[in-house]
This record gives structure tokens, sequence and C-alpha cells, in this order.
């Protein structure tokens, strides 16, 4: 929901980031504002990952040129677990599943650690145990779920369903949701979103990574940006996500000024 | 009775000083123990100390050992009760006490109800010896091996268990060998007789009350009748200055079952030897965990020997070496001709948490049937990164990142301890030498 007096949470001025040399993000500009849901659609290779990636503080990807402003400091002045601490939080497109780690152990650690960090109460193990399930309930998961491993055995549902367990749970100021949607069958994918929905509020954002316009059915958003070489090339409102359906991915690139293009290219 | 002390010493000036004492041990009333004291005595005259030339033990150089000046335990220290409550176990409630390798009575309780035995030997009828006798040092015969020769020499206190046909104990027997003395030497002996049908779980756990330098050399032999299941749980968390040299046989009867999971924790060099010999269609699964750090040493050597057809074996050896520690793992699998349709699995995983830490893992193959299903391997590796970065994404810090995937590779292990009270006190012990978060 776009709010006349919400306060800009992320300012992206000219990123440029590199992996093994190669620069996948090539002068990125973006804004969000609190209480705002964002859709980030593009081809593959276009640098949607590598973007969510770079905010998370992945070490793999460089940041060559340009600033982040989060809450109007220096985003880069953190590591990950301080950005994740601060109110930054990215639903991986794969979670990762770590064999011998409990979940509910992860879950209770990982909010304790950002509960610390506000000032706020941390539960030890029974008292979260109830939180955690309610928690649980918005997403339909079965508590079966705190007693495995974290990710291990988990089909491609459950694993998604824990990322926003873990939204949930860390309550962030950005959420940035990386193809949260692929592998969802379509009661699954209602019930995340429903469950994102639940988590919106005036005080947070959410920046949705996705290829199709599906999710954009359930998640309604304010903006869609077109992201191609490594930068958004277009923004509109939610109808530009139907036009990218139908339509594709070239007709963005063909209709833009051709200094813009050459931009590109160079 | 006297023939112990005509015994002629054996040559090596280290091999002198551990068998020093030994003339002096008092005769036992059983002629086929001393006749056994006697032969380790005579087979030591040939024998010495394996040094970085013998392959088997190329990687661990025990010389620090033969200049630690040990003696025999010339008086055994009196222990209370209270003193070694911390050891022990809720769910373990058979337990016999050896300090420093002498057997405790006061402190343990025994079983000998029903033609159950977990006792002393000293305890043992008449009739009981004679059903020990074709079992003890006949698993784990000494052959070349110095150390098993030198705990045979030594051969007095032993921990016997007999579990008879068909009888299933539900209790895990604990056997708890505390060290409370420095610069001495122990040779804890054990031996398990699980008869045809039989169902028991060994807990073998090496323990210390002091932080001083000593010498444990333990010799466990295991045998296992048609159709007997054994679980053996060995724990060793010896002081940090002591070392440990330990042998263990296992025989497996035609389709028994053995399960074994062994945790190497302390000394500061630390060297076990299983052997399993598997008759027609037994099974094993041997799985080991070495946590070690700072500049300890971790030796094991396994060797797991399928003579007969449709047997079973798997095992999973984790080491987790930090500091400048140094971890080997010696894993055979040898499959006799003849010994068809042999299903074995391999698997050799090994964690290095620093640049100085070392690992040599040498899984081995050695396949003379040709029908037989046999896999192995060996990784080495460091956290994955991504999973760090998981975990820090949630807010973990990059300590607690670490530690807590540390113990997670080590937990598979010892989740796989089927005594719940002795399960949780590693993981204890394991979250703190991780620095894990409770």
């Amino acid at each position: 929901m776009i709010y006349n007096d919400s306060k800009t949470l992320l300012e992206v001025h000219g990123l440029r980031a590199s992996v093994n040399g190669v620069e996948i993000l090539k002068g990125l500009d973006f804004t969000v504002k609190s209480g705002e849901v964002h859709a980030i659609m593009g081809p593959n290779g276009s640098g949607k990952s590598t973007f969510a990636k770079v905010l998370a503080g992945h070490a793999a990807y460089e940041v060559t040129a340009g600033s982040v402003l989060f809450e109007g400091k220096n985003l880069f002045d953190l590591a990950p677990e301080e950005r994740a601490r601060a109110g930054v939080f990215l639903a991986f497109q794969y979670p990762i599943e770590i064999p011998g780690v409990a979940n509910s152990q992860f879950l209770r650690l990982a909010y304790n650690t950002v509960q610390a960090q506000r000032g706020q109460e941390e539960l030890d193990p029974l008292e979260f145990d109830d939180f955690v399930r309610e928690k649980m309930k918005l997403l339909d998961m079965s508590p079966d779920f705190l007693g495995r491993s974290v990710n291990e055995g988990f089909s491609g549902g459950e694993k998604k369903r824990n990322e926003i367990l873990q939204m949930a749970l860390l309550d962030p100021r950005l959420a940035i949701l990386d193809e949260t949607d692929s592998g969802l069958d379509i009661d699954a994918l209602r019930i995340v979103s429903q469950g994102v929905n639940q988590l919106a509020n005036r005080e947070n954002a959410i920046v949705l990574v996705t290829h199709y316009q599906r999710l954009l059915n359930y998640i309604v958003p304010d903006f869609v940006h077109v992201m191609e070489s490594g930068r958004i090339v277009k923004t509109g409102d939610k109808s530009l996500a139907l036009e990218l359906e139908t339509r594709g991915y070239d007709w963005v690139a063909a209709e833009r000024p051709a200094a813009a293009v050459a931009a590109v290219a160079a | 009775m006297s023939t112990v002390l005509s015994i002629r010493r054996p040559a090596a000036g280290y091999l002198e000083t551990l068998l020093e004492g030994q003339p002096q041990l008092r005769a036992s009333p059983l002629a086929w123990i001393n006749a056994l004291r006697a032969e380790a005595v005579r087979r030591l005259d040939a024998l010495t100390v394996p040094t970085l030339q013998d392959e088997a033990w190329r990687f661990t150089d025990i010389s620090p050992l033969t200049r630690l000046w040990v003696r025999p335990v010339r008086s055994a220290t009196d222990l209370h009760a209270a003193d070694i409550a911390k050891f022990h176990l809720e769910d373990a409630t058979i337990r016999l006490i050896f300090v420093d390798g002498v057997y405790a009575p006061q402190l343990s309780s025994t079983l000998t109800d029903g033609g159950v035995l977990v006792a002393n030997l000293s305890s043992a009828d008449a009739a009981q010896a004679a059903a020990i006798k074709p079992h003890l040092s006949r698993h784990a015969a000494f052959g070349d091996n110095v150390f098993a020769a030198v705990n045979t020499a030594f051969l007095q206190d032993v921990a016997v268990i007999v579990v008879p046909r068909n009888l299933t104990l539900a209790a895990p027997v604990h056997l708890l060998f505390i060290a409370t003395q420095a610069d001495v030497a122990s040779h804890p002996r054990c031996l398990l007789v699980a008869e045809s049908g039989s169902n028991v779980t060994l807990i073998e756990d090496y323990v210390a009350l002091q932080d001083g330098a000593y010498f444990v050399n333990p010799v466990t032999e295991i045998a296992l009748a048609d159709q007997a299941h054994v679980k053996h749980i060995r724990v060793q968390r010896d002081s940090a200055k002591a070392f440990h040299i330990a042998d263990c046989a296992v025989s497996l009867g035609r389709s028994s079952n053995y399960q074994s999971v062994s945790i190497a924790l302390g000394a500061q060099i630390s060297r076990y030897n299983l052997n399993v010999l598997l008759a027609e269609g037994a099974e094993c699964a041997v799985d080991g965990l070495a946590l070690i750090a700072g500049s300890q040493l971790a030796d094991t050597h396994t060797s797991i020997d399928h003579t007969q057809p449709h047997g079973t074996s798997r095992q999973l050896h984790k080491c987790i070496v930090g500091g400048s520690a140094h971890a080997v793992f010696n894993g055979k699998v040898m499959v006799r001709q003849g010994a068809q349709r042999t299903d074995s699995n391999q698997s050799s995983r090994n964690l290095l948490l620093t640049g100085k830490a070392q690992v040599d893992t040498k899984p081995q193959l050695e396949i003379f049937a040709d029908d037989v299903k046999c896999a192995h391997g060996a990784t080495i590796g460091q956290l994955d990164n991504d999973e760090v970065f998981y975990l820090k994404s949630r807010g973990l810090s990059d300590s607690v990142a670490r530690s807590l995937l540390t113990y997670a590779f080590g937990a598979e292990i010892i989740d796989r301890i089927p005594v719940a009270s002795l399960k949780r006190r590693l993981e204890l012990r394991m979250l703190e030498q991780t620095g894990s978060p409770p």
C-alpha cells in the first residue's frame, strides 16, 4: 500500500556488483518506502537474484560501485547478521538444508538474536514452542517441522513455507522474497501468499522477485519493475505485470529511448 | 602358580619400564590366566613398540608415550560413591567400576541372576570361568600387537559379561574406567559373551578425575553367538594429557547383529583398533566420531572382515579437527573369497576447523569375491559457506553459526547412541566443546 506519510526504507543508487569478476548489476536504482509492495520481474540472468543476495550480504558478490541506504544508513557497513538484526530479510530461492540442526533450535536462536537486538524479551524453549506453533498455523504448517533438521527432506513447498515462517518470526522491516513462488502448487501458493499478506503492514515493505505474474494475483504489488541486464529499465503498476505476461519482455527493450539502450549496451 | 615369577624381561627399555611390577602380580587362582600372562610376557621378548616406520602407525607418533615414565598402580585410590556420581548414567544401573584399572566392588553393582553374569572375573564360579576360558584372549589374540600383549601380561581384573541364550538385558551395562592417578599405566580388560539369540547393550566409558598424564591400555573382546544382538558404545573422555591405546575384537556368529558407536574426545594421543569378524548373514554398523582440538591426535583403525556370504556392514566415521590437532582414520573392509552377497558401505567424513588441523584418512576395500555390493568414500572439508551464510542471514553471529554447524556435523553420530542419558551427556559436552548455544 502506498501511504503519503511513509518513510524511505531502501535507497539504491547506481549499484554495480560482480560475481567471479563478471559484472551482473550495472548501475541499478531502486527506492522502497514503508508500506509498499514491489515486484521485480525480468528474464533469466537479468540480475534479480544477484540483487537480492547483494542486499543480504552474500560474500560471493562483490559490490564495485553505487550505494545502498537502509533506513538512511549505509547497508554495506553491516555484516549479513547485522543486516538481519537491523530488519533486512531474504527468503531464499533455494533454502539451505542443514542436517543435524533442529529447526526449532534454529528458529529460536534466530528469533532471540533479533529480539535481543531490539531490546525485547527472549523466549526459552517452552515459551518459544507455544509462540512458534501459533505462527505455523498462519502457514498451515505441521508442528512436526519443528523437530526435524532445518529444511532437510522438506519438499520445495515446505522449504518455502519455512522461509515465510522465519519472516513471520523475525518481523523484518524489509523482506525480499526471492522466487518464493517457484516450485509451489496452487494451494501452497495461496497459503504462502496469505501468510505474506498478513505480515505486510504500513511499517514494513516487501520486495517480490518473481518470474511469473501468477504470484501477483495473490500478493498485489504497488509497483512492478522490469529488470534487464543488471538495471531496472521500466517501472509501472500491477497492470505492467499482466502486460509482461501476455507480451513477454522483448517489447520493453524495444520501446525504451535509444539513450537508455546505449547505456545498457555499454 | 609361580611360573609367572620366573619369566624373563623383554629387552626393549620402554617395555621393561612398562612391565615393571608384572612379576609381582598376584597369581590368579585360575591356572589358565597365569598361563596367558606368561605367554604374553614371553611374546613380548620378541616385540617392540611401533614407530612411524610401521605401516599401521605411520601417522601416529607414540614417542611421547614412551617418554612418559609410568609405574603400575601401587595402591588403589579410595573413591566414594559421591566422587563418581557425576559419571552415573540414569538408565544404566548395572555398572562395574574400575579405578586406575583396579576393580572397585564397593562402587559397582553386579548382576549374577538367572545365568547372567556381569561382574569382575574373580567373582565367576567354576562353571562361569569355564565358559569364559574359550573366549578370553581368543578374539583379541595379541599376536604381534605389543600393547595387547602388555595388557594380557597384566591380566587380573576383567569386566565379564555373559548373557545367556535368548535373554535380553533390558538395562545397558555401564563399564566405567576412572583414571585418578598420574604417571600410572592401567590395562583394563573386558569380555562380553552374548550367547545365541541374546540381546545386550554395553557402554565402555573412560573418564578421569585428574588432569595429569597417564596411560590407559584397554583390550575388549566381544563374542556374539548366532543371532545375538549387541550394541556397544565406547566413550573415550580421558584427560587432555592422557595416552589411550585400545584394542577391541568382535566376533559375529551367524545372523548376529553388532552396532557400535565410538566417541573419542580426550587424550593427547589416542588410538583405537577395532577388528570385526563376520560370519554368514551377520550384520554390523560401526560408527565413530573423533572431536579433537589443541595438539591432540586421535587415530582410529578399523577392520571389518567378511569371511562368509550374506554379511552386511555399515560404517560412518567422522572427525572434527580444530587447533593443530591431527585425526587419523584407517578403515579396512575385507571381503573374503566365498563371502558372496556381501553388502558393505563405508564412509569417512572429516571437518577441518582451522588451517593447521590435519586429517589422514584411508578407507580400504579388499574384495576377493565376485558377487558383492561394496562402496566406500572419504571427504575432507571445511564448513559450507552457504550454510554459514544462511544462518547469518537470520541474525546468527559468524561464531554461533560455525559452532552450530560443527555441532550438527558431530550430532549425526551422537544421535546413533541408543542410551538416552549418555546421548544427552555427550550432546552437552559437544555443545560446550564446539561453543554452540544450548
